[in-house]
């Protein structure tokens, strides 16, 4: 039994604000919700199953269907941070596949720049009863600093040099450019990136990713559905989720749980790396791109500096076009969640529907992947392989 | 360096006992009874075979694994092997520029906002 086949991604859509103050989060969810329904030639009453994570308003999906007054008879709620929505599609594609849904709604949003949330060094006070809390949270793991230390144990079994992954960076600037709605549009150089003052060694101001509103949405199908609609069709071709902790101490930081949902989806999908033609990979900073391209097998391990220097991820120039909408590090962010957007620039470029400066030639096969939670503590891991039929 | 001030820990019954010990001075972790293996962080079930796990005192002793200072914020975050085996998260307390991986620690108790005693690391 497989998800290969069993399900389309027929809508996708991303917020085009970046900042906004003048809405609520529920109306940025409702606003994607509406916009992946266009983009996919369906209505509201035809949706019968919804996902969301963590950054819904309320308890699970029950609120967000409530305030959309959608009639389902499938939910889900799996929250793994970030990479939640990654997830999300391999679960809609099995409850399609299962015959419990047939048209899924899959919705992110949030405003963590209204809201001025200090995203990647602000310390948060710790539940007790979350178990690692009485042990870790008064030590300040924020983001920055947990990235950065696998950051620093990569350069130090590697070699990884602070210049490697500015390259990512400067990658990420060169497609951002021609995306209107990008934070971050000016192009890069690798001295702009190690120039920029340090946030926690070895991790610069620019090797972290925006904060930014706004939101997406997803919409899952069936089959039959897929092929009645004018949309290109968009399948579902593999996938593999894992979680990576400490394992009671005994603490790695040179892989994420990639390395283990990476080779499940390429098992289900039957292809292998290197048929992939574009790769929409998680840039919460620059090493969580560095890591994760590793662990999916583009490079061999500890060789992933070598690999994204010299513009190899850059759309046109490189071996490995990555993140082709300016990605998390240049263009959106949003709710400090960038699973849904991985998605949503993977179905545009195998569409043909990407920003034409950075569109991949012939994209038939595509990979979205992300880390959920803290690279370097504990998190959950989601890959998703897609392809134009 | 001297603003940060590491909070007051979060508190449940599992970790109860073991700041009480620090108040006494001692670093405990929590080894196995049933496949005698040590973790971190310490836990009533071992994570490796589900068996019962105990208190024991360990050496305080252990080696940076990595770690990466936020110099703004005044701290440095920390993963520390310990002499024992497991690695834990903590603060290193002193000069960052000093430090590099695979480097020689020592605990270094530092006192919370309420007083209570962390376990903080140094150089050895």
């Amino acid at each position: 039994m497989s998800i290969n086949g069993r399900a389309y991604i027929v809508g996708a859509y991303e917020h085009p604000t970046r900042k906004a103050p003048d809405k609520s989060v529920a109306q940025l969810h409702a606003e994607c919700a509406r916009g992946a329904l266009a983009d996919a030639g369906l209505t509201k009453d035809d949706i019968d199953g919804y996902i969301c994570a963590g950054d819904a308003p309320g308890m699970g999906p029950i609120n967000m269907l409530d305030y959309m007054n959608l009639k389902v008879r499938y939910f889900d709620s799996t929250d793994v941070g970030g990479s939640s929505y990654i997830a999300h599609v391999a679960h809609a594609a099995q409850a399609i596949a299962m015959g419990k849904a047939s048209v899924v709604l899959i919705t992110l949003s949030g405003r963590p720049r209204s809201e001025g949330v200090q995203t990647g060094t602000a310390m948060r006070p710790g539940n007790p009863q979350v178990p690692d809390a009485p042990w870790e949270s008064h030590f300040g793991p924020t983001t920055a600093n947990v990235y950065g230390m696998v950051a620093k144990r990569h350069m130090y079994q590697y070699g990884t040099t602070s210049e490697q992954l500015a390259w990512i960076k400067v990658a990420a600037s060169h497609h951002a450019q021609w995306n209107e709605h990008a934070m971050l549009r000016n192009v890069v150089t690798v001295e702009d990136v190690i120039n920029s003052p340090m946030v926690s060694d070895p991790l610069h101001r620019l090797d972290c990713c925006v904060i930014s509103d706004g939101g997406g949405a997803l919409i899952v199908t069936s089959p039959e559905i897929a092929r009645s609609l004018k949309r290109p069709l968009v399948k579902v071709k593999g996938a593999g989720e894992a979680p990576k902790g400490q394992f009671g101490g005994n603490v790695d930081l040179t892989f994420s749980g990639g390395a283990w949902s990476g080779p499940v989806a390429f098992a289900e999908a039957g292809i292998r790396p290197s048929d992939i033609k574009y790769a929409s990979i998680y840039d919460s900073f620059t090493i969580t791109v560095l890591q994760q391209i590793e662990d999916m097998g583009f490079c061999e391990r500890g060789q992933g500096g070598k690999f994204v220097s010299d513009g190899n991820l850059i759309s046109g120039v490189g071996k490995l076009p990555f993140n082709t909408d300016g990605g998390g590090l240049c263009n959106n962010h949003p709710a400090n969640r960038g699973g849904i957007t991985k998605v949503i620039e993977a179905v545009r470029q195998l569409r043909g529907e990407a920003h034409p400066k950075v569109q991949v030639p012939n994209c038939d096969l595509a990979l979205a992947h992300g880390t959920g939670g803290l690279l370097g503590s504990r998190h959950g891991s989601a890959t998703l392989i897609l392809e134009r039929e | 360096m001297a603003d940060h001030v590491i909070p007051a820990p979060a508190q449940n019954p599992e970790s109860e006992p073991f700041y009480a010990a620090a108040k006494e001075g001692k670093f405990m972790i929590r080894r196995c009874t049933g496949c005698k293996k040590a973790h971190w962080y310490p836990r009533a079930v071992c994570p490796f075979c589900f068996g019962d796990t105990e208190w024991e005192q360990a050496s305080g002793e252990g080696t940076i694994y990595s770690y990466s200072p936020m110099r703004r914020a005044g701290y440095t975050i920390a993963y520390i092997t310990l002499k024992e085996g497991p690695t834990m998260l903590t603060n290193i307390v002193g000069d960052p520029d000093a430090l590099s991986i695979g480097q020689a620690m020592k605990i270094s108790w530092t006192a919370a906002a309420d007083g209570t005693p962390m376990p903080t690391w140094a150089a050895a």
